[in-house]
């Protein structure tokens, strides 16, 4: 038993329901008590679909418990069927009725229907959200290819036409999906690429059956789409790409990759400087305040680990916190923490991460909607790269993370942050000029830049019961003080933890003006 | 009873389950903690449905069972009283924990009463464990707060004082206004119950009389009436009528004379029925139809019908006590069909085929309808606005004539040239 306030994933039908309600001429019947029809608002308020979930929840009550449910349930599914007339149908349970066995999938199987359909088991108690819908995926794929023959198949060349590939992951609920499959597909079509079919999102099952048509696979989400890749890889022989286009280098990575698994000649194009905006703006002056910037990032596996590349190589922060809630990716993301000299973070409680920001003192967040609101509590500016999906997460403008134009919008999303606490410093420094008007707030709530300071009072708190054996606390005096208040809110709370380290090592009972200067050689030392 | 067609409809229903009272419970009794015995569905729901993020750390949490609890109900009684530990050493300020059973903590019957017995002899009385199920298997979205307060009764201490009881959670501001037009009646001495403090519960004897705000709470209006109290029989206070209607049945029971509650209540009646004249014109002769989720929406469909001119197409409610829901249905107009239970597919069909102008409807299904062109009203907004009374009105006409209002911002009619 897990003690839960908030979590990152929901239970892994509704994973199964994203695959669904992304897919087009699909139904699930979901054996589910009433109650479990809270889902649909994840899609009609957060999306803000106009069209219902493809879902039938059987909602059975403790009345129906004492009869015959398989009857219950075979009754929804023929009603579901009759009135909805799908090309192919999900079955499945959640975690209520997991428990009471009624084998939903079996009974569609002896129903007689002549559409596909699909049974899922998707453990509740101990799988989450990411995993149901990678396995829904996978098992409708494999479900509707099964007889799938690859003999007569020919390569693009031998065929003599374009490329074509599959875009495989992108999802309702998935962070920005909607745009990101628009840039990938504009991007593949400046280098002579076709898409054949994008899947989940708006796919039949029809145009899942064309998915052999494909040269290659394209795994843009890999928390999906993987498994699916794999499967399609070692059954049909159709090779995929791992390399995810997020930021500038990326996307030239996977370009190289792309055209290198079709067996094309790489263009020069891919190389040059010029693809995306982001590669200039971190290049031109100003953005040299940007050097360094103590970064922490969390999030689903894919977009935590693009994030630390981009933060790291194209943008020049430094990344001091990494790590995911997605237990399946955590296998990639410690040997990426590790190659900054970190150690991943793996967690699904929210108030370890908000911990784990406190200890770092970042004065950047890259999170989900929680560490946005952890970040704003600590007054530390924030920007949100992955799910879970919050309905400011899609937003009215094009807005993609991938390919050329998301390393735009990704420069512009998680710089922005950083100059308003610019701006804050400017405040902090011209408070005092007359024409300035106090209690100025800008976008970090009430706390402005205070919440730094307050940080690192807890931490001072912790660091001081270790010591308080060997030395007692130093005393700031009022000139110490006075200095300190002086130093840009964003470090204060680091100088003001390395000082007090500084003056305990060194003895010092009081902290002065000069033990502030002593400290600051002695680290830079 | 009135003309009322009573059906009864089953098939896919879509409503919350109990554990969604959770979401206004905290908030009325802030020295409480709801700990959901359930699954990863649970606290998903929950956090779905309350604005969770902006807590710190929130009164509410769910003992997620996993695979190993599933085995052995021994271990998991002694896991749920680990987890219960752990919370209680971090959040001293609890005083009340509530444990909330769930689908699959029933269906796997673990023994919350026995849980909360055990915790409650080891803690001493420095924090009390109580338990009741949301789940939705048995109960629907409001009657979640029917089971917290049925689970405080016995812990409600005797007095044979004579005083009036209000029964249900109401906004804090609307009930100091309620309290004080009863203490200008002359009725003083008056407790809420749920009260705001999960630690200062109102008494109860022979002497109570007990008036329900809220038309929900069935179970607890019977185990009041067992505890010796007298269930006050009124309409509910939503809209001018049915406010007045309320306070006069419990001035009635306290023999206050008619000419000092006209004399009190006419001034705000006048006012409010002058508040709620531009709504009126607004909702008048616009088509309403209620799909089931709060069990308000007798009483809400009796306000705008009777008071704002709307005309009825069908009332859906998850679950229909004609007991207490009397008063209410006998106000109706003739002929309102009043639905119990749901087979959502058929409903909306019949929603379609009667194109209302208005359709007050869960969360889940608004931004569907709303984008067939059916303005819509969300049923939960009813749960968390400040409504009932007479001096609310027009306040809860304008939940309604707002959707109206915006529809024609947005959609001007235009005169076409042929």
């Amino acid at each position: 038993m897990e003690l839960t306030l908030w979590t990152y994933e929901g239970p892994p039908h509704i994973g199964a329901m994203r695959i669904a309600t992304s897919m087009k001429k699909l139904h699930y019947v979901l054996h589910a008590p009433q109650g479990d029809t809270y889902a649909d608002l994840l899609f009609t308020m957060i999306e803000r679909r106009g069209t219902r979930p493809p879902v039938t929840y059987t909602t059975f009550q403790a009345r129906d418990l004492g009869g015959d449910t398989a009857e219950l349930v075979k009754g929804h599914i023929k009603e579901a069927v009759d009135r909805f007339n799908p090309e192919a149908l999900l079955v499945g349970e959640s975690c209520t009725a997991e428990l009471i066995q009624d084998q939903p999938g079996s009974l569609a199987k002896g129903m007689g229907f002549d559409i596909p359909i699909v049974s899922l088991e998707l453990p509740a108690y101990s799988k989450k959200e990411n995993w149901g819908g990678s396995e829904t995926f996978y098992q409708i794929v494999r479900n509707l290819l099964k007889d799938h023959s690859e003999e007569s198949k020919q390569t693009w060349q031998e065929e003599k036409r374009r490329p074509r590939v599959n875009l495989l992951g992108p999802t309702l609920l998935g962070f920005r999906c909607r745009d990101d499959i628009l840039e990938i597909q504009k991007l593949l079509g400046q280098h002579g690429i076709d898409v054949n079919v994008v899947a989940p999102l708006g796919a039949s099952p029809a145009d899942i059956i064309r998915i052999p048509d494909a040269d290659v696979n394209v795994c843009l989400y890999p928390e999906i789409a993987e498994s699916t890749c794999i499967w399609l890889e070692r059954n049909l022989n159709i090779p995929y790409t791992t390399t995810v286009p997020l930021g500038v280098g990326a996307t030239q990575d996977f370009l190289r990759e792309l055209h290198e698994v079709l067996g094309m000649e790489i263009p020069q194009s891919v190389n040059e400087s010029n693809n995306s905006k982001l590669t200039w703006y971190s290049n031109s002056v100003d953005s040299n305040y940007l050097t360094g910037k103590r970064v922490f990032i969390f999030g689903d596996g894919t977009h935590a680990l693009a994030a630390a590349r981009i933060a790291n190589e194209e943008l020049g922060f430094k990344v001091v916190g990494l790590g995911t809630y997605s237990r399946e990716m955590a296998r990639k993301v410690r040997p990426a923490a590790k190659a900054l000299g970190l150690e991943a973070l793996i967690t699904n409680d929210y108030l370890e991460v908000e911990e784990a920001i406190k200890e770092t003192s970042p004065e950047l967040v890259l999170g989900t909607q929680m560490e946005r609101h952890s970040a704003k509590r600590l007054g530390i500016p924030c920007a949100v790269i992955s799910t879970p999906m919050h309905v400011q997460d899609v937003p009215a403008r094009y807005s993609p993370q991938m390919g050329w134009e998301g390393a735009n919008v990704i420069f512009d999303d998680w710089v922005h942050p950083l100059m308003m606490g610019l701006e804050e410093h400017l405040i902090g420094m011209f408070k005092h000029d007359f024409e300035f008007v106090d209690g100025h707030q800008s976008h970090l709530g009430h706390l402005g830049g205070k919440g730094t300071e307050n940080i690192n009072q807890g931490v001072k708190t912790t660091i001081s019961n270790d010591s308080t054996n060997t030395s007692a606390d130093p005393i700031w005096t009022h000139e110490g003080e006075r200095e300190l208040s002086k130093i840009p809110f964003f470090v204060r709370g680091k100088v003001r933890r390395n000082t007090e380290n500084y003056a305990r090592q060194a003895g010092c009972r009081e902290i002065n003006e000069e033990t502030l200067y002593d400290a600051k050689a002695h680290y830079k030392a | 009873m009135s003309g009322a067609t009573l059906l009864k409809e089953s098939g896919p229903r879509e409503v919350f389950c109990g554990l969604t009272s959770i979401v206004w419970l905290h908030r009325r009794m802030p020295d409480a903690f709801f700990l959901v015995v359930g699954s990863r569905t649970c606290a998903h729901l929950i956090q779905s449905a309350a604005g969770v993020m902006i807590f710190a750390e929130p009164r509410f949490g769910t003992a997620i069972l996993e695979e190993r609890d599933l085995a052995g109900l021994a271990d998991a009684h002694d896991e749920l009283n680990r987890v219960v530990k752990n919370l209680l050493a971090r959040r001293p300020e609890i005083k009340t924990l509530f444990l909330v059973g769930s689908c699959p903590s029933e269906v796997i019957k673990i023994d919350l009463s026995r849980v909360a017995e055990n915790l409650n002899i080891e803690l001493k009385g420095q924090v009390t464990v109580l338990n009741y199920s949301g789940s939705g298997i048995e109960t629907t979205f409001t009657q979640g707060e029917d089971g917290a307060l049925k689970a405080l009764i016995p812990l409600m201490p005797k007095s044979d004082q004579k005083k009036l009881l209000l029964v249900g959670t109401l906004a804090n501001a609307v009930e100091d206004r309620l309290i004080s037009i009863f203490n200008r009646l002359g009725i003083d001495n008056i407790q809420s119950f749920p009260p705001r403090q999960s630690t200062e519960l109102p008494s109860i004897g022979s002497e109570t009389k007990v008036l329900l705000t809220q038309p929900y709470l069935t179970d607890t209006a019977r185990e009041l009436k067992n505890k010796g109290a007298e269930i006050i029989e009124a309409p509910f206070p939503l809209g001018v009528t049915g406010s007045t209607l309320w306070i006069q049945a419990a001035a009635n029971s306290f023999g206050i004379e008619k000419s000092l509650v006209d004399s009190i209540l006419n001034p705000l009646i006048a006012r409010a029925k002058k508040a709620l004249a531009p709504h009126v014109e607004k909702l008048s002769g616009k088509k309403l139809f209620l799909l089931p989720e709060s069990q308000l929406e007798i009483p809400l469909a009796r306000f705008l019908s009777n008071e704002c001119g709307m005309e009825i197409v069908e009332i859906g409610t998850p679950y229909l006590n004609r007991d207490l829901m009397k008063a209410e249905i006998d106000l109706l107009p003739p002929d309102c069909r009043i639905v119990e239970g749901q087979h959502v597919e058929k409903q909306l069909d019949r929603v379609r085929d009667s194109s209302p102008d208005l359709v007050v409807c869960g969360m889940g299904l608004a931004n569907p309808l709303e984008a067939e062109g059916i303005s819509t009203k969300w049923s939960i907004e009813m749960v968390f606005s400040p409504i009932h009374g007479i001096d609310q009105a027009s306040d809860l006409a304008e939940l309604f004539s707002r959707p109206l209002r915006r529809h024609d911002i947005l959609n001007p009619k235009t005169l076409t040239a042929n």
